[in-house]
This record gives structure tokens, sequence and C-alpha cells, in this order.
């Protein structure tokens, strides 16, 4: 036994060393990281209700907020705060938006993921990623300097600041994302279902229909309802292209205003605490929520996918 | 076709243990293979390999990691057509057709079953696994899909333990009940040719020995190419068998001779008798 003993190191069995401690150290630094968003997030939630309380406590009427079509909170003699048509704007522009984005996102996270091959797929990767990045500002300013004179002339309309241009715009904007994320979920059906159904004499387009798209739907929704969680919480792209009407659209080709839009562009012009500024911070947690429950669901798909 | 077929097996049988040399040469050639070489970026994978596999006959294939067994299966129902990696020199004839002048890929593969060494429950309902590929040839009728599905699972001795969740999700089976499932749907296609490439490799001893019985079973309806890493499988299965090594086919012939020690090269002897591999 000595002879084991003499040949192993001087190692001091009851005293922690340095690594221990940059051990302990680093667990700390990643875990106030972690922590984090979980911070911020409850924060954010904290501070809009703060902000938004007086207003839900007081002059807050449930059937008046969500089902009145009119957004008057200017009117000095009987103030009103209506959100329907601000929902009914950004649920029309949403909806219309996701009409663009499902066809183009999903064409092309099927070309990118499963046809294209070698440099193709690798450049047009970088593309889509490069598309996602771009500003919604400059998206807005598309959606006034071009698409509302196009909209004009191609449907002799009078405005073209509309839904069907705000709608076209956000869903350009969402697709790069949503192709991604689509590409991902494309990406993780296991190559071996392929084989196994092209073995079994599929074409191509069979393989990518018949097993591959049903392998990889819940990521392909969960792509879906992350979409719609970008298009209910743009702003910029928005308030730019649908003309900023509290108007509760009948066809594409009427203005409509969103939730987001209205907080940007109103919030600066309030005083703090008033009414009017409490209730922008009430559609503030509305949309809190919309997004929160939106990403949750996406979140719960996506997950599904992976246990499987 | 199938009836036809069945004479000259029921003579096979009996005497496939003597090894009648004479015997294959009369046989009918179901899958010929000339000197076909594969490689992977100039890497040789296989080289040369010539050789007949007859109707209704299970040949085998045995041989270590590496001896290009797999890519031999590729081959042959022209998986490597998406490996742009993966040259391929040589003919192989199909029912006399060179299969790669044929312009019908997914008609050709639709002709040969396969099944992997990884069981491929994919993620649809365990009866949707089994009707896909009638569905692909176009069989609508509600019916005759019931009786593809019912027939290609008891063929394959996962049916009694199926049939009361038919709508359950293929991939949450077990393993062994998964490439038994692999194997009914191989056989929903009704294969000419059927290729099993180490396909115990995830299964437990039991469902092995039971899918063993099935292909003893199946040998009479279709020709049955069976790669193995176990030699005594090979033994218990095979009419004839190649030893792959290295990318080299060291030796092709009857099985029961490989393992009686009547070989030609040193080699196979020292690999059935397991001194390496």
């Amino acid at each position: 036994m000595s002879s084991v003993a003499g040949k192993t190191p001087n190692i001091d069995f009851d005293r922690r060393n340095l690594d221990w401690y940059i051990d302990k150290l680093v667990q700390f630094l990643v875990f106030i990281g972690g922590i984090s968003a979980i911070v911020f997030v409850i924060g954010i939630f904290i501070f809009i209700t703060i902000e938004g309380f007086g207003f839900l406590l007081e002059g807050f009427s449930f059937k008046e907020f969500f089902l009145s079509p009119y957004w008057e909170p200017s009117d000095e003699d009987a103030p009103e705060f209506g959100i329907l048509a601000l929902v009914a704007g950004t649920a029309s522009v949403t909806g219309l938006a996701m009409l663009v984005a499902i066809p183009f996102s999903l064409g092309a996270a099927i070309y990118v993921g499963e046809f294209a091959t070698g440099k193709t797929r690798e450049y047009l990767k970088i593309l889509v990623e490069l598309l996602a990045a771009i500003p919604s500002v400059v998206w807005g300013f598309i959606g006034l300097s071009i698409m509302n004179p196009l909209i004009i002339d191609l449907f002799d309309v009078p405005v073209g600041l509309n839904v069907l241009n705000a709608g076209v715009i956000l869903g350009l904007m969402a697709a790069p994302i949503m192709t991604s994320i689509a590409e991902d979920a494309l990406k993780a059906v296991p190559d071996r279902y392929r084989e196994a159904a092209e073995a079994l004499g599929a074409t191509r387009w069979q393989v990518i229909f018949k097993t591959v798209i049903p392998a990889a739907k819940n990521g392909l929704l969960g792509a879906v309802l992350l979409g719609v969680g970008r298009g209910f919480g743009e702003t910029m792209a928005v308030l730019m292209a649908t003309g900023h009407a509290v108007n509760i659209p009948g066809s594409v080709f009427d203005s409509v205003r969103a939730l987001t839009a209205t907080i940007a562009a109103e919030l600066g012009e309030t005083a703090v605490g008033s009414e009017h500024y409490q209730a922008l911070f009430t559609i503030g947690i509305f949309l809190f929520l919309i997004t929160f429950v939106i990403n949750l669901t996406a979140d719960l798909i996506v997950r599904g996918i992976r246990k499987q | 076709m199938v009836e036809t077929l069945e004479q000259p097996d029921a003579a096979a049988e009996t005497d496939s243990v003597t090894g009648d040399e004479a015997m294959p040469e009369s046989r009918a050639v179901k899958l010929g293979v000339r000197d076909l070489s594969i490689s992977y970026g100039g890497v040789a994978a296989l080289r040369d390999v010539s050789l007949d596999v007859y109707e209704n006959e299970i040949f085998g294939v045995i041989g270590p990691a590496n001896a290009g067994k797999t890519s031999f299966l590729k081959t042959l129902n022209l998986m490597d057509s998406f490996n742009s990696n993966m040259q391929v020199e040589g003919d192989i004839e199909f029912n006399g057709r060179n299969i790669r002048a044929i312009k019908n890929v997914y008609g050709l593969r639709s002709r040969i079953g396969v099944v992997f060494p990884l069981p491929v429950g994919l993620p649809l309902t365990i009866y949707e696994n089994v009707a896909l590929s009638p569905r692909l040839r176009g069989i609508k009728d509600k019916q005759e899909l019931d009786i593809i599905v019912e027939r290609s699972l008891t063929r394959a001795a996962l049916w009694d333990e199926v049939k009361d969740r038919l709508d359950s999700l293929g991939s949450l089976l077990s393993g062994g009940q998964q490439q038994r499932l692999t194997i009914a749907r191989a056989l929903s296609q009704d294969p000419e040719l059927l290729i099993l490439d180490e396909f115990s490799i995830a299964v437990d001893p039991v469902t092995t020995m039971r899918i063993e019985d099935v292909l003893k079973e199946l040998k009479s309806e279709m020709t049955i190419i069976l790669v193995t890493n176990l030699v005594q499988q090979a033994r218990r299965l095979a009419n004839r068998t190649a030893f792959f090594l290295e990318g080299e086919c060291v030796e092709i012939g009857v099985t029961e001779e490989l393992f009686s020690g009547s070989v030609k090269d040193q080699r196979t002897r020292d690999y059935v008798e397991g001194k390496f591999g």
C-alpha cells in the first residue's frame, strides 16, 4: 500500500483548489445571464401593468374597451377607448400577412431544405437570414413609396395605404424567419425516413408530402405561429403601410390602424398618467398577453417535436 | 407468377443442404452483377464484384465492417443516385434488364423491398406505414388496403400484436416491433426481391428468430438478399453465401460448403470460423 501511495501526486483532499472557485464563479455568471430573461419579462409585465392600472380601475369598461369600434381618446367631452377597430386592423393585416407568408416560407423551406444542394443551399440560407435582418422601417418605407403607388395604379383605388399593402409587407417580413424555422423543422426529420420512403418507390415529392411534412408538422406549425406573433407585434412597418385610420375594414383596400401602431404614434403626445396614457398601457397589457400566449403555444408545439 | 415459381423452389429446398453444384446453373438469374465497382470520392469501397442471385433463393452476404456490403445494396435499387459522392461502375441486371439504363427508377424501387439495419417506423400510424406503398401505387380502395395491411403484417409476424391499435404511431413501437413493421412495409410492395441489411442489429434474439422463420417462408414467393454480420445467421438461412472483405468479393459458394470447410480461400475459412471480423 505504501508503494501505491508513494506514486500518487501530493493532493490535499481537505482543501478546495482554484478550479473549484472558478467553476462556481462561472456557474454564477451563467445563472445571472439565464435568470435575467425571466427578470426582464416579469419586470416589463409589472411595469406596463402599473402604468395601465389606474385606467383598469377607474375608466375601464370591459364592454367599451373590447366592443366599441371608437378609439377617440382626445375627444374632450366624452373620450372613448374602444379597441375593436384596432384589433380588427391588427388581425386583418396579420391574417393577410400569413396568407402571403405561409406559401412563400414553406415553399422556400422545402426548396432550401430538400432540393437545393451544395453552394446553392448555402447561399440561399445566408440570403434568407439576411432578409430576416432588414429593419422594419425599411419595409415600411417600401410600403409607403413602392407599394402605395403600385396599389393605386393596379386596383384603381384612392389610397394605397391599406390592409393589402401592410399585409403583403408584413408577410414578406415574416417569411424569412418562418422559412428559417420551417427549414430547421424539415432538417430535424431523420434521413432514414426519406430513404425508407424512397426505397418504397416514392418520388421526391411523394417523399416530402407523405413522410417529411407529416414528420415535421409540429415544427412547421410552430414556424407559422411565430410568424403570427411577429405580425401582432410588428409596429413600424404596419404604422407606415396601413394608413393609420381607425376603421373596421370591409375590404383589403380599406385603411386600418394596428394596436401596436396606436401606442407608438400616441404615447409621445399624451400626458404621463392621464387616462389616455393609461389606456395605451392597457393596450400594451393586452398585446403582451396575446404575444405571450402565441409564443407559448409555438414553444410548446416545437417542444412537442423534440420529444418524439 | 408466384404459382409457376413454387415448383422449382420446392425442389431447391430439399437439396439446398447438400449443395448440389449443378443446381444453381439450371436456375433463373434474378439479379446479375457484372464487374461492379463503387468508390466514394476516389476511395474504392467495392472492387470488381460479379455474382448472380437466383430466383427464390436466400442469398447471404457476410463480411466484417467496411467490406462494402451496404454500398453494394445501395446500388441494387439505385439509392446511390442521391449521393453525388458515390461513383458506380459495372452492370447490374434485374430480370435481365440493366437497371442503370432504366428510366422509371420509382417503378424499379417499387419491385424491390428494402429493410434497413435500424428499424424505420415512419411517423405515421401503423396502418399508414404499411398502406403507404400500395397508396403510392395508386390503390385507394379501403377494403383492398385493409387486406394488404392485414396480410403484410401477418406475414411479418406482427399482426397479432398490433391489430387492436393500428391507429397508433408506428414510430412508438418497440425496436423489434418496428423492425417487423419495416418488413411488413417492404412486403406490402409485393416485391420480387427483398433486401435485408443487417436487420437484426437492433432486434432482440427472440424477434430475430421470428423474423428468420418469416424469411424462410417468404423464400417461396420472392428472392431474398440477406446481408448480415452474423455468420451463423447466414448459415441458418442462406442457400448460397458471398463473403465480402475490404471491398472484395472473396468467395461465393453454397452456404453449407463454406461452413463445412470446403473453401477456396483461406480468409473465408478464418472468417466463418471466427478467427477475425
